[in-house]
């Protein structure tokens, strides 16, 4: 009788195991944080393109309903891909395209924005990286989508596409 | 010209990389970086790792130590940007208690076993 | 290719094999003869043929460099060295499948022929098992995972192997690393068929210890080839990373060697019979269960194969129909030992061994549950955690302490029923080691008492062992000097981590660094082409506090084929210490990211788990020399 028992513990406990393993082969194993409570954003110091003074987040983060703030880099290529996506984000006028220049030598960011053009109505310095892990971020290209209270309210993790670029329309209306 | 060669077509492909060293709690830093997943790799430590990532995570580990922060306040303000997938020490919490406390079970439960086994008078 | 379609039809025909063995053996079992049909024999030895065959053609499409195999055009290159064309084999998920069922059929052969005078239904049930699973990794191999896929049109380059699996310890460290584990297969056939036919016994204790040897003594060399190549490639000075696919190797050694323990007790004793068939069954499911881990994607991990479910799906399904065929066996067929004295006394080599499997089935969990609780909670309830090294340091060091204490006790008590001889010497020798380690590492570290404990209790094992060898106690010497190996084990790991230092720094050429103890010169860079590589190499001096100077040259490599990276660092071994070198590059012009690190010890931790495996060798040779 025991051993009856004990075979059916171990049957069913198998079976508990065998659809977990079943079921975790179906999950990615890469992992993109669940969004739910909005983050605020963090306070910072920050130089912007041509300009050698440290401005203050209080100063960009300033007179707008929606802010989108988007990591590049001259030097990553997919931010060259989405590129024309953000010029044509760029021309709605209820939102702050604001560009956060990750790890990159200046000169070259100001040659991709002049032979490209320059969605961003202001353009930080993030030379060492630092500032986008004060937001959360992963590396390039990455875009969030800011309301006016300064919550982080949706975060996109690689380069803006079209369907994309639909969802960010739906926030911002 | 060989060695410009191959700095250029490595600048040209990876970017670059900027580490400040700092020798200040030197031994506290390490620690904590082991501790750290770079999540843009593939299992490694932020220790282990020169990539973007990790070196913008050295950094500002570092600041964080100036800034007198202790090693479980860094790791709380990484919990809180990343998740808690990012440190590999997982935390004692109500997601974590069978992890921590079965092996525990396991090996009481195997010493009841050996003592129900063994004689102990002649 | 000719080589492909060869490789290919080998692998249809020993598939075939399997099918017409396991016919034959079925009408043979029922035969009344006491031998076993020769046919079976040469049938099996066919089949082990052409699985070589089959890998001898993928490695001669790899050496050709011919594209027209999908799975050489992935892996290679033509500028790759011939040594590591033909490690490429395996180097991959269906190469190294290949390897898989090359042990399981060199196994079950070399099986058959030592097995000459154990009872024949036995043999034959063994083997039925064993194809079962041959079957299996065929069925896997053919449906998913064909080593022989056609590119067409061919492609006149490969995409090359990884720059950093071109490592001599890591082209050796599959094959290796394979005879231990794939090896715990003929146990698990082998105890399935004894519990049958209700063999396991003195006789089939003595007979399968060969088995076991064999597959511990590869299965710890392999994974020492692995932390090996891990210490001289990956990371900066770290040889074991609690990865995932480090914990599914390390995870059938701990039941192998926790089985290897319990046979002694059944061939003395005929005690534990069925703990025995557990833990071969066990063994066997770890490693099966390990290749899924790997295999399928569900671990994220710096060394898993290429990720595809579908595979997964399959190794799964395969892996259930093996546990749940093994526990139906073990339940119909398995009898409790009729004698009434299942009890053992307190102090006696039993209990101690059982004390042994206590504390490595506790190991076994930590190291199970940690890899895969993960996964259960991602499943359950969707949140993702990470389980790294301090979650198992944590919970394996403490417990260390005791085990250490065991193992010094254990050996020395007999049989039934035994008292501890020469309390003195051992309270000595104790004392010893425990003032010894105080005034060693009274300055060196904050957790002084941990650490004297620690590490007392190793020395307390080392002394004790070494007793053993030194008064020439031939008796028991392979346990002796595994012991002793152990021992030297835990104490090169625990000094080798306080006592080794680092330091990270910013130099240009030319330039002189000062640190505590000493200073470090860049003094030149050269530049280097080889066959797949150009390579950047940075000259150093450093000169330590007693004026000594070490040169070292780590270096910068750009592979061309795929275009990656590497740093290679410079390693001057000594038996007191290494001196490890890493350069990267930084930003802008001449600067180089340096670390330099001095590890203490290091050579020990190798040298010890050779002289583990050593102790294994000897038992087997002593096997031998019992019949």
């Amino acid at each position: 009788m025991k051993n009856k028992f004990n075979l059916l513990f171990s049957f069913l406990f198998i079976g508990f195991c065998f659809t977990v393993f079943f079921k975790g082969l179906n999950n990615p194993n890469t992992y993109t944080p669940k969004f739910d409570n909005k983050k605020k954003i963090p306070i910072f110091n920050v130089k912007e393109f041509g300009s050698n003074n440290y401005i203050n987040s209080d100063k960009v983060f300033r007179g707008s309903n929606y802010y989108i703030l988007n990591i590049w880099a001259s030097w990553c290529a997919p931010c060259r891909e989405e590129h024309p996506w953000l010029m044509e984000l760029s021309k709605n006028q209820s939102i702050k395209l604001i560009g956060l220049n990750y790890r990159d030598d200046l000169n070259n960011a100001k040659k991709f924005v002049n032979k490209f053009g320059n969605p961003y109505s202001q353009n930080l310095i993030d030379d060492d990286g630092t500032l986008a892990i004060e937001f959360g971020a992963y590396g390039v290209p990455e875009t969030f989508v800011i309301n006016k209270d300064k919550m982080i309210i949706k975060k996109f993790v690689g380069p803006i596409d079209q369907k994309k670029l639909k969802e960010i329309k739906l926030i911002i209306r | 010209m060989k060695l410009f060669k191959i700095f250029l077509i490595i600048f040209l492909f990876f970017g670059f990389n900027q580490l400040k060293s700092d020798e200040k709690n030197y031994d506290l830093k390490n620690k904590i970086l082991k501790n750290i997943r770079c999540l843009i790799c593939q299992g490694q430590s932020v220790y282990d790792s020169e990539s973007d990532f990790a070196t913008s995570i050295k950094l500002v580990v570092d600041k964080k130590i100036d800034e007198s922060l202790s090693e479980e306040q860094i790791y709380e303000f990484l919990r809180e940007k990343y998740g808690d997938w990012v440190i590999y020490d997982p935390k004692l919490n109500k997601n974590t208690y069978i992890l921590w406390l079965l092996p525990l079970l396991l090996f009481s439960l195997g010493g009841a076993i050996i003592i129900k086994k063994t004689i102990f008078k002649n | 290719m000719l080589a492909n379609q060869i490789g290919y039809y080998s692998l249809i025909l020993g598939l075939l094999f399997s099918v017409l063995l396991c016919g034959v053996s079925i009408k043979d079992f029922g035969e009344s003869n006491k031998k076993i049909n020769q046919n079976i024999l040469s049938l099996t030895f066919l089949q082990l043929v052409f699985v070589i065959v089959s890998f001898l053609s993928l490695i001669i499409s790899f050496i050709n460099s011919d594209f027209s195999n999908e799975i050489v055009f992935n892996n290679s290159h033509t500028t790759k060295p011939l040594f590591y064309k033909i490690s490429g084999t395996w180097g991959n998920h269906e190469g190294s499948l290949l390897l898989w069922l090359l042990v399981l059929t060199l196994f079950i052969f070399l099986f058959l022929i030592k097995s000459k005078e154990q009872p024949k239904k036995y043999r034959i049930l063994t083997l039925l098992f064993q194809q079962i699973i041959i079957i299996g990794f065929f069925l896997f191999v053919l449906m998913t995972s064909s080593p022989f896929n056609y590119l067409f049109p061919i492609p006149n380059e490969g995409l090359g192997l990884n720059p950093v699996l071109q490592d001599p310890a890591l082209a050796i460290h599959p094959p290796i690393l394979y005879l231990g584990y794939v090896g715990t297969s003929i146990i698990f056939s082998s105890s399935l068929a004894a519990v049958m036919q209700n063999y396991v016994s003195k006789q089939w204790g003595q007979h399968i210890k060969k088995w076991v040897l064999v597959s511990w003594i590869f299965l710890t060399i392999g994974i020492m080839l692995g932390s090996i190549w891990a210490y001289y490639e990956l990371g900066w000075g770290g040889f074991w990373f609690w990865d995932p696919v480090e914990n599914v190797s390390l995870m059938p050694w701990l039941t192998l060697t926790a089985l290897l323990h319990c046979i002694v007790v059944l061939e003395s004793r005929a005690e534990l019979t069925s703990w025995v068939v557990i833990l071969s069954i066990t063994t066997f499911t770890l490693s099966m269960c390990g290749t899924f881990l790997v295999r399928s994607g569900i671990l994220n991990s710096v060394h898993t194969f290429a990720n595809d479910p579908a595979r997964g799906i399959f190794i799964l399904i395969f892996l259930f129909v093996l546990i749940v065929l093994s526990l139906v066996i073990f339940f119909i067929f398995h009898r409790e030992n009729n004698k009434s004295s299942n009890n053992f006394f307190w102090l006696s080599k039993e209990t101690s061994i059982l004390i042994n499997n206590w504390f490595m089935m506790y190991f076994l969990s930590v190291v199970l549950i940690g890899t895969v609780y993960p996964i259960f909670l991602d499943v359950i309830s969707s949140e993702k955690i990470s389980v790294g090294p301090p979650f198992y340091q944590k919970l394996i060091v403490p417990f260390l302490i005791p085990f250490l204490l065991f193992m010094s006790l254990g050996p020395r008590l007999k049989w039934i029923k035994s008292k501890i001889e020469n309390k003195s010497s051992l309270i000595i020798t104790f004392a010893i080691s425990a003032i010894l380690t105080f005034f060693i590492i009274k300055n060196l570290t904050t957790d002084l008492l941990f650490y004297i404990l620690l590490i007392s209790a190793a020395f307390f094992l080392f002394f004790t062992t070494l007793k053993e060898l030194l008064l020439k106690k031939f008796k028991n010497i392979s346990q002796t000097s595994a012991h002793f190996g152990f021992s030297l084990l835990i104490l090169s790991i625990l000094f080798n981590s306080i006592l080794s230092s680092e330091i990270t720094t910013n130099i240009k050429v030319g330039e002189k660094y000062n640190y505590k103890k000493g200073e470090i010169f860049f003094k030149k860079i050269e530049e280097k082409q080889e066959s797949n590589f150009n390579s950047i190499i940075g000259y150093f001096e450093i000169k330590n506090e007693n004026g000594k100077i070490i040169e070292l040259k780590p270096e910068i490599r750009v592979y061309n084929q795929p275009i990656v990276i590497t740093s290679e660092a410079d390693i001057k071994t000594t038996l007191i210490e290494d001196n490890f070198l890493v350069m990267n590059l930084v930003k802008g012009n001449e600067y180089f990211n340096i670390r330099y690190q001095v590890k203490s010890f290091m050579i020990w931790i190798w040298i010890s788990v050779l002289l583990i495996s050593f102790g294994g060798l000897i038992s087997l040779v002593n096997t031998k020399y019992e019949k």
